[in-house]
């Protein structure tokens, strides 16, 4: 039981970061949405808002994080100028995985890359910009969003814009991995 | 009208809304340049030259350019409006509803079906 460093990578920047990304959001809209007044004492705003502002900062920097290793180290790997695909069923060290799937050696994998692979590797970019936003909001407001519930539903919608950008882009690339794995 | 007496026990000073909004304007601005990146990589040739020459080397291809390109940007504009607004009370909804269609027209850039109907 064993991983290649492509392999290690792979997991590092989807299993990883992008599992932790998508996985802390529940946890920040739940501390978000409650955020309100009657639902919490003046002691626990300040500790509500001390995990508010820890768990955004985590987020952001996971996002960034996760698109980071995905564009700079896993993705060269992926569209690697290899194109012996003739007759394999899985890339090789002779076929990458964008020009397997191009070449659809192993039914109609082109699309994969098109939309699949096109779309993931640029809305995932949007993912740290919206919840470096929301925390930066989170960060200068902090006690004070309570007060104001339309900021919160704006924050709110920082974090869900976040993780719908993140969301399409790991459920992308889990298929495209399945499809057409890095090795 | 403060809403929620509870923060009256944390004395707390207001702050001023234009950091606020800087922070709402430049995460929908990041996304639309990233968008328009996109689409204009995919219409311009001499474009896509230029994005992939973000890449040091490194084989990310144009993809190098838009992304770094569209951070760049997101953290210049959210330092310049930050530094612009930093002590003035700029209408929030105003700026949220400004970054949000901005954002909007950034994923549209991004969909595949329609930069890839921009292909030169």
């Amino acid at each position: 039981m064993e991983l290649t460093s492509r392999e290690s990578w792979a997991v590092i920047h989807g299993l990883v970061l992008g599992a932790l990304f998508l996985l802390a959001f529940a946890g920040a809209l739940a501390g978000l949405w409650s955020f309100r007044p009657g639902l919490i004492t003046a002691k626990g705003i300040q500790e509500r808002v001390l995990r508010l502002k820890v768990g955004f900062g985590a987020m952001a920097v996971i996002a960034w994080g996760t698109v980071i290793t995905g564009t700079w180290i896993v993705y060269p790997w992926y569209r690697a100028k290899l194109d012996q695909c003739a007759g394999l069923e899985l890339p090789s060290a002779a076929c990458s995985p964008r020009n397997f799937l191009l070449a659809n050696v192993n039914g109609q994998t082109a699309d994969w890359h098109h939309f699949g692979m096109e779309w993931k590797e640029h809305i995932a970019w949007a993912s740290p910009l919206l919840a470096t936003s929301a925390f930066l909001l989170v960060l200068y407001y902090g006690p004070r969003i309570i007060a104001r519930p339309w900021l919160r539903t704006a924050i709110i919608v920082l974090l869900v814009g976040a993780f719908g950008a993140a969301a399409i882009a790991g459920v992308f690339g889990a298929f495209i991995n399945k499809v057409a794995p890095i090795s | 009208m403060n809403q929620s007496p509870e923060l009256d026990a944390l004395n707390l000073a207001d702050k001023p809304d234009g950091p606020g909004a800087a922070m709402m304007i430049s995460a929908g601005f990041g996304v639309f340049v990233l968008g328009f990146l996109t689409t204009l990589n995919e219409a311009s040739k001499g474009a896509g030259t230029w994005l992939a020459s973000w890449q040091w080397g490194q084989g990310v291809g144009a993809l190098a350019g838009k992304s770094t390109v569209s951070s760049l940007l997101y953290f210049a504009s959210l330092a310049v409006l930050w530094v612009m607004w930093r002590n003035k009370d700029v209408d929030l909804k105003k700026a949220f509803y400004i970054g949000l269609g901005l954002g909007v027209l950034g994923v549209i850039g991004t969909f595949p079906t329609f930069f890839q109907a921009f292909a030169a």
